[in-house]
């Protein structure tokens, strides 16, 4: 569960504070998936990063999974992360040096997993489609070739939460659908909470509850048709 | 519309690119200051001490001019001195000799000099003394002033006696500064100063003896010193008997030190060099970032040539800059060097700013990061319009591309011509730019194989963030090349002299072991060598006696007659000006060996055992070399001028000789029944292993031989060891300089690939990396990098050891491993802690601005 109480973020443009949340508090149930649209600079991405702990709120504070994030060191909230945590981003942030394979690998080898890593670093390249692919350095994949990389990164430690940045945000429009379609499939099996930033609405759509900033605010908050699927199918 | 170049465009372009531009590449910029500094540091002290010296010529030759030789004044010499005198010109003779001191109180025996002066001298500039004002004190009989260091030697004080041949003297202060000497000197050779008379009756001038015979002149107008050489100049040039000017004196002085200094320029030309590379790298890491930029400036019309002007003009504009703080920095060291080098210089050196070497050091600065940064600027020329739209679009590569082989053949010329017009000689300055060209090359090819080896054969069972590290080294645009090069070079410098000198230091060691002779005995006359003989106390000891002779003609032809004859039978010119100390013996000496001819007895040499019929001439062995230079061979007639008589000699063997063997070796050796009744002073070498023993000697000899001296060669080892630890001294600074070289160009390489690495590390965090793996990360990258680096100079270093070694200095050569892994240590963690210095924020950012692109 992801509870956010009162986050404000201010940063500092031009010598005078520019607010970019105002005041934010949310509720993620577990197993959820919620998207957050807006206009750009409505503080969306600021947001998901605050959610994830990858920035500190000027105010307020988030729980995941009833831990304070931000009472926790830089290294704690790291090593919270490395447990808990998943990130897929638009622009990919493979590291350009290792292969996909050793891309999926970095997460797990973080946390010391040993001999393990491979075969479950394989699968789920396996999973992604891209099992003839592994010894391919980023520059040699194709953009959604990468993504797919991303998400088997992002899945490889098993994340209770899985945050994902305008996934299709560099993709055209049939590769976006597939990446989609794996992120819905992971977050199903897996019984991961997604939290999907996107300026897509008929992506942000397909999620469970969809949440719209507006000025730092947030300006709607409402079922989608993810849930109605899912209510149905499940 | 055909593509114009449009120069005002530009020019408001880079003004406005490198605001942004000083941040990424301004740390490059910084080694282009180092070089720049080292130049017109040097370039300006040269002319400071060459005026500062020139000013001061009267005051360093405490006259205004000298006549000098190496035996007593001849009639005609002494002439001269006695119609100046009569004439009214103030002489003041100078006699200078080794001899051995004693110390009654410490019982204390050294060779030293012993320097006898008359009234007057130093004409010019005051002498420092202990207690002050006691200059003169030495020209009273029984009396003696001293060199500080003597007073350390002897272990004695001022008011002590000292026994200089017979004579006992009293010490009556130390002579603090005599602005004659250079420092070193008197640290060297420390000497004693006493009147001519003293001297004198102390006999320590024997027939033969070692000396120098000097008189100074006080001749204020310069046209009365030069008229004298005019007058004399027949005496002047036909014999030994030298005369030389204040100004002349002054003037070798600092062509010395202006030689020195030319060395030390092509050092800093190698540092400036070497921060080329780093221009060229950074640029080449610039212009890639700035590709999106550069293809949004075609899309909007800006022609190839403007965009590449552009960025050319930044490159010159900020080498500009690099190079003014350069300047700014050498002038204050121009400023630094008189007083840091007060104890070493023989004068007080005024600085003056020289405008001369501040715009040629902003010429050669902006010049070498221009020419460094034109072949990666040509990329410019290669960013198509499109790939502002598809940043993965590559034009096809051009296969012969001529502005790119002008700019090979522009940077190479450069190179050419800079190092030929700073160094000593144009050749050297050429070989020295090969010898750069060829040593980086080798540095950066065997980095390359390290790097290639390291990436195949990395253990994969190494824990990640270590194989991180690692894999960061082939990052793309990575810089590992340019830093292999910089911290690569500064340890193939280093490495190689350290070598050269331990080997050097080994070689010298081990020539006076071993059951070679251990103590020589000089100036002993020939009445003398039996009393002496029975001193030694049945020590083995070998006696050779010295003759004097000079070459006076050669195949019956005269020296006068042999300078006009052609090349091949004319006699290198110092082979007969000089005077020879000649000996004759029946047994060839252990340091020699026959090669051509026959020896006395008829035994034959070991290339061709010819025999020479003499036709009853006194017969005579060369020494190969000395033969080569004289052009005589085999059967040649020599014809020597033995104290006024001469005697022809027929050349029947040629000897090859170990002269860096401690054993009495000569050039010319007669057969034995010729030069006995010659005038002439024997020398003894004797093999006497304990300490105590020589110290014995040493002190009976001054009881009863004074004139005779003694030289211990534990001493000589301990004044080679001196040597030793000056040159090593002067590595390490050359070392340090290297490595600060290396250090800018790492930190120059931090800095241009510092938001690629902040990415990383926040991508890292946000995958969950901690701050201990993000710096193990950091750690192993610069450990690698240190040690390929550091690993590649010290491979060459040995490698060109092993080559010159042998060749140069003709002794063997063995690989010393402490020195190598001293150097290797700490270079790598100069590395690391650089390194991990510049990458503090990336472990302290927190990631989402950093991936973001906002931060």
């Amino acid at each position: 569960m992801i509870v956010a109480e009162g986050l404000v973020k201010r940063y500092m443009s031009g010598g005078r504070p520019l607010p970019v949340l105002r005041s934010i508090d949310l509720t993620v149930q577990r197993e959820a998936f919620v998207s957050i649209v807006g206009p750009s600079g409505s503080g969306k991405t600021t947001l998901l990063g605050l959610l994830a702990g990858l920035d500190e709120p000027t105010e307020g504070r988030v729980l995941l999974d009833g831990t304070d994030i931000f009472s926790l060191t830089e290294d704690g909230r790291a090593a919270f992360r490395s447990e808990r945590v998943g990130f897929v981003f638009q622009t990919f942030h493979l590291l350009p040096t290792l292969t996909a394979l050793e891309n999926v690998l970095v997460p797990l080898e973080l946390r010391g997993m040993g001999r393990e890593a491979r075969p479950r670093a394989m699968a789920l390249l396996d999973r992604v489609g891209l099992a003839d692919r592994t010894g391919h350095y980023p520059a040699q994949l194709s953009g959604g070739e990468q993504q797919r990389v991303a998400l088997a990164r992002a899945f490889s430690n098993e994340p209770a939460i899985l945050f994902a940045d305008e996934p299709t945000g560099n993709l055209d429009a049939e590769t976006g659908a597939a990446i989609v379609e794996m992120l819905e499939e992971l977050n199903r099996d897996t019984r991961t909470t997604l939290v999907l930033v996107t300026h897509d609405l008929a992506l942000a759509e397909r999620a469970h509850r969809v949440i719209r900033l507006g000025g730092g605010e947030i300006a709607e908050d409402r079922p989608g048709r993810g849930t109605v699927v899912g209510a149905a199918t499940g | 519309m055909s593509p114009r170049v449009r120069l005002g465009f530009a020019l408001r372009l880079a003004l406005r690119e490198s605001r942004y531009g000083w941040r990424r590449v301004g740390v490059y910029m910084a080694s282009i200051t180092l070089g720049v500094a080292a130049l017109v540091s040097i370039h300006s002290f040269r002319e400071d001490f060459a005026r500062s010296v020139q000013d001061e010529a009267d005051v360093l030759m405490g006259a205004n001019a000298r006549l000098s030789d190496d035996v007593p004044f001849t009639p005609e010499g002494q002439a001269i001195v006695d119609s100046l005198r009569n004439a009214g010109v103030p002489v003041a003779r100078v006699t200078t000799a080794s001899s051995m001191i004693m110390a009654p109180s410490t019982e204390t025996v050294r060779l030293l000099q012993v320097r006898a002066l008359d009234p007057g001298y130093p004409f010019y500039g005051d002498v420092t003394t202990e207690p002050a004002g006691t200059w003169g004190a030495h020209m009273e009989p029984g009396s003696v002033m001293v060199d500080p260091a003597v007073l350390t030697q002897l272990g004695v004080e001022i008011g002590d006696e000292l026994i200089v041949g017979t004579e006992t003297l009293r010490i009556r202060g130390t002579v603090d500064d005599l602005p004659t000497d250079l420092a070193f000197q008197t640290a060297i050779g420390p000497r004693l100063h006493l009147s001519q008379e003293t001297m004198e009756r102390a006999g320590l001038l024997g027939f033969g003896s070692l000396a120098r015979y000097e008189a100074f002149l006080e001749l204020p107008e310069i046209e009365e010193r030069r008229a004298l050489r005019e007058r004399y100049e027949a005496l002047f040039d036909g014999t030994s008997l030298g005369y030389t000017l204040a100004e002349e004196q002054a003037q070798s002085l600092s062509n010395g030190v202006r030689f020195l200094g030319r060395f030390l320029a092509l050092v800093g030309l190698g540092a400036l060099l070497l921060g080329g590379v780093g221009v060229a790298s950074a640029i080449h890491v610039y212009i890639r970032e700035r590709r999106p930029g550069i293809a949004v400036l075609r899309c909007v019309g800006a022609s190839q040539g403007t965009a590449f002007l552009a960025y050319l003009i930044q490159a010159a504009w900020l080498g500009l800059l690099g190079s003014a703080a350069g300047v700014v920095l050498g002038v204050i060291l121009q400023e630094v060097m008189p007083v840091a080098l007060a104890g070493i210089l023989p004068v007080e050196v005024t600085t003056r700013l020289s405008w001369g070497s501040i715009l040629a050091g902003l010429g050669i600065g902006a010049w070498v990061a221009v020419v460094f940064a034109l072949i990666p600027l040509l990329q410019v020329r290669d960013v198509p319009p499109l790939a502002a739209l598809r940043s993965d679009f590559e034009p096809p590569r051009r296969r012969i591309d001529p502005v790119r082989a002008l700019a090979w053949i522009v940077l190479a010329a450069s190179v050419l011509g800079l190092a030929a017009a700073e160094a000593p000689e144009p050749e050297l300055g050429i070989s020295f730019a090969i010898a750069l060209v060829v040593a980086a090359l080798a540095i950066a090819g065997v980095g390359l194989a390290l790097t290639w080896v390291t990436r195949r054969f990395f253990p994969t069972g190494a824990s990640y963030p270590v194989r991180q590290g690692v894999s960061n080294l082939f990052r793309p645009q990575n810089q590992t090349v340019s830093v292999t090069l910089a911290l690569g070079f500064g340890a193939f410098v280093v490495g190689t002299i350290v070598q050269v000198e331990s080997s050097l230091r080994n070689d010298l060691t081990v020539s006076v072991d071993a059951a070679q002779p251990n103590i020589l005995l000089f100036d002993i006359q020939t009445d003398q060598v039996d009393g002496i003989g029975a001193l030694m106390q049945g020590a083995e000891y070998d006696v050779s006696p010295l003759v004097t002779a000079r070459v006076a003609g050669i195949n019956g032809r005269t020296v006068e007659e042999l300078a006009d004859a052609p090349p091949d039978e004319r006699p290198e010119g110092w082979t007969v000006r000089r005077e020879y100390r000649n000996t004759y013996r029946s047994e060839l000496g252990r340091a020699e060996i026959l090669v051509r001819g026959q020896w006395w007895d008829g035994t034959p040499g070991s290339e061709d055992g010819v025999a020479v019929d003499a036709g009853g001439l006194p017969r005579l062995s060369l020494e190969e070399d000395i033969a080569e230079s004289l052009r005589v061979s085999l059967g040649d007639t020599l014809t020597w001028d033995v104290a006024g008589i001469e005697i022809e000699t027929v050349v029947t063997s040629l000897r090859r000789v170990e002269w860096d063997r401690l054993e009495p070796n000569f050039f010319a050796v007669f057969e034995p029944g010729v030069l006995e009744s010659a005038p002439q002073n024997i020398l003894m070498v004797a093999r006497v292993p304990e300490a105590s023993e020589r110290a014995r000697i040493q002190r009976d000899l001054v009881g009863d031989f004074p004139n005779v001296s003694a030289l211990d060669f534990s001493r000589v080892q301990e004044a080679i060891d001196a040597v030793l630890t000056r040159v090593r001294q002067a590595v390490a600074f050359l070392g340090g300089f290297s490595a600060i070289a290396g250090i800018i160009v790492l930190a120059g390489a931090l800095a241009t690939s510092r938001a690629q690495r902040l990415r990383e590390g926040a991508l890292l965090k946000t995958l969950g990396a901690r701050r201990r793996q993000i710096l193990t990360v950091l750690f192993s990258e610069y450990l690698a990098l240190g040690s390929i680096a550091t690993a590649s100079g010290l491979a060459l270093a040995v490698g060109a050891s092993a080559l010159l070694i042998p060749e140069l200095f003709e002794i063997d050569y063995v690989v010393r491993v402490g020195p190598v892994l001293v150097i290797w240590t700490v270079v790598v963690l100069v590395t690391v802690i650089t390194g991990l210095l510049g990458s503090r924020d990336l472990v302290r950012r927190p990631p989402l601005p950093v991936l973001r692109g906002t931060d």
